[in-house]
């Protein structure tokens, strides 16, 4: 094994670096009592305080978490499926469609699913959101499923048909089992997509509708503000939560090198 | 594995409701997109009737004449690629001394270099963009100490923030995970006595790197550019937080046709030219990175 010089580690500490310092400051200020998000002046909490008496933000909240659920919920069931039909059969159609939403621009199926909406007089507003996420989510299940299912025994799946299980009681008592920390995985990962999408919501939120993400967003066009800095530290901390358990529960989430 | 007796009913059955949904929610209005671009604006935004009060169908080319006539957009897509572009070369100088680092190290240091990498990726993305409205802030120690510095050399302060420093710097920021995934995958393959053969052989470690871990790693770096690249085309968040009144994209030209001028038609042709751009630097990347892996698929 080479081992990396000097050089090497000082370079990598410096791409650690710029990956974590613009995060670290975004913490820091939210404790910081100033306006301005300057340099430091004292420790406070008024910032907290500040945010959880908005009440623009706590229901952009309860929108972002209502979203989320439906979204994460319905786009596991739906991508479970997706995962155990790619894994089982050849197929050439739903491969595509799984991975197209996630292989283009992002602002793509935001405009095409606003202008789908409007065309067939859908209102726009937490139903619409919520069915755009759900089709962007759906991929993300799949393929965490199916890298699961990749490393499973099917022998099993089989003993259980063979001893004369219906299909439907071999895959609530054995597949569903042996699957379940990838469908936690994906579900958990569905729901931190869901509640961080800024730009598809952006799109078929319509002027009613604000969700975290679009709250935080009309707040820093307007003026920086340390609640801004108070609501991402604890949204970063959910996202953070929510990413390491889905990891501790299927290792190959965080290695895209391997299967997916 | 083995065929079971209805394999058929079961197919449709579990593949059927995922393929319906993306049929619906996906594949309809990406369609619907397509046929919107051949249409006429709306007197008051989205798109004209179909059949207007003569009779006349609606069905023309005018978005995409108006797109190929007029330099202007023409322009917003060099631009847009010129900004990718830089994002990719920067992240990939970035990149790379991180993912050889990552691959070189332990089994066990490995996994938590690989999660520190991908970690920032997972926070939310605006806030990701807010935390360089603070870095590059006029009143923030950065801006001043920039000023002071060119104060002493005379010249005028420039502002960090709303300008187009500001908006590669965050294109970089959240690209950077993109480059050193499948860069470190592919590092991660080399085979060590490659590099101990040619050392024995007299190369310096300059030749080591230019001549052996380069050119194998150049599968991993298209696949990196692909993934820079493409997304950093069609963003529209970054210039329309941080950019400065010239730093209009791609992206933001759409999110103009749709939400401002109300074009459809035209922000429809925008989003096509896009898609068509993007695929077909993904398909040079991977044909590129087919052809280059060769028999040494890494």
């Amino acid at each position: 094994m080479r081992r990396g010089s000097p050089w090497l580690w000082a370079s990598a500490l410096v791409a650690y670096a710029f990956l974590y310092l613009p995060l670290l400051i975004v913490v820091v200020y939210s404790f910081n009592d100033s306006r301005l998000n300057a340099e430091w002046v004292g420790f406070t909490l008024d910032w907290y305080r500040k945010l959880f008496a908005d009440g623009d933000m706590i229901s952009a909240a309860g929108n972002s978490l209502l979203i989320g659920v439906t979204a994460s919920l319905a786009s596991t069931v739906l991508g479970t499926m997706a995962g155990m039909a790619m894994h089982r059969y050849r197929l050439r159609l739903l491969p595509i469609l799984i991975l197209a939403p996630i292989a283009i621009p992002e602002i793509l199926t935001g405009v095409s699913l606003l202008i789908f909406f409007v065309l067939l007089n859908f209102t726009l507003g937490l139903m619409s959101v919520a069915l755009a996420h759900i089709a962007f989510c759906i991929g993300f299940v799949a393929i965490v499923v199916r890298a699961r299912l990749a490393g499973m025994d099917e022998s099993l799946t089989e003993a259980a048909r063979d001893c004369g299980a219906s299909p439907g009681r071999a895959f609530r008592y054995v597949t569903l089992p042996l699957i379940m920390p990838g469908v936690i995985a994906g579900a958990l990962m569905a729901f931190t997509l869901s509640i961080d999408d800024f730009v598809i919501t952006f799109f078929t939120a319509g002027a009613g509708t604000v969700t975290l993400p679009l709250q935080i967003y009309s707040m820093i066009k307007i003026s920086v503000t340390p609640e801004v800095n108070a609501v991402s530290t604890l949204l970063m901390l959910l996202t953070l939560l929510l990413i390491v358990t889905a990891a501790k529960l299927s290792p190959t989430l965080l290695r895209s090198d391997r299967e997916t | 594995m083995p065929a079971r007796r209805p394999t058929r009913l079961a197919k449709w059955l579990i593949s059927g409701p995922p393929l319906l949904y993306l049929l619906v929610f996906f594949a309809a209005p990406t369609l619907i997109m397509v046929l919107a671009s051949f249409r006429s604006p709306g007197e008051f935004g989205g798109l004209a009737p179909l059949v207007d009060a003569t009779g006349r169908i609606d069905l023309n080319v005018d978005s995409y004449v108006r797109f190929f006539t007029e330099p202007v957009f023409f322009q917003v897509f060099v631009k847009s690629a010129w900004y990718a572009a830089l994002t990719t070369v920067v992240c990939l100088l970035l990149a790379y001394p991180l993912a050889s680092l990552i691959a070189r190290s332990g089994k066990k240091h490995r996994d938590l270099l690989l999660l520190l990498v991908i970690l920032p990726f997972w926070s939310n993305f605006l806030i990701r963009i807010y935390a360089w409205m603070i870095i590059l802030g006029p009143n923030a120690a950065l801006a001043r100490l920039v000023n002071r510095v060119l104060a002493l050399f005379g010249a005028q302060p420039v502002p960090l923030l709303f300008s187009s420093f500001a908006v590669l710097v965050c294109l970089v920021y959240v690209s950077l995970p993109f480059m050193v995934l499948p860069l470190y995958a592919n590092l991660e393959k080399h085979d060590d006595a490659l590099l101990d053969a040619a050392q024995d052989l007299g190369a310096n470690a300059w030749q080591r790197f230019w001549r052996i871990t380069f050119p194998l790693s150049l599968p991993g770096v298209y696949a990196g550019a692909a993934l820079v690249f493409i997304p950093a085309l069609g963003i529209f968040a970054i210039p329309d937080i941080l950019g400065g009144p010239d730093d209009t994209l791609i992206g933001n030209l759409i999110k103009q046709q749709f939400l401002e001028t109300r074009d459809w038609p035209f922000g429809s042709v925008l989003s096509i030219m896009l898609t068509l751009a993007a695929l077909l630097l993904a398909g040079t990347a991977a044909w590129i990175g087919r052809r280059g892996a060769g028999d040494s698929r890494a």
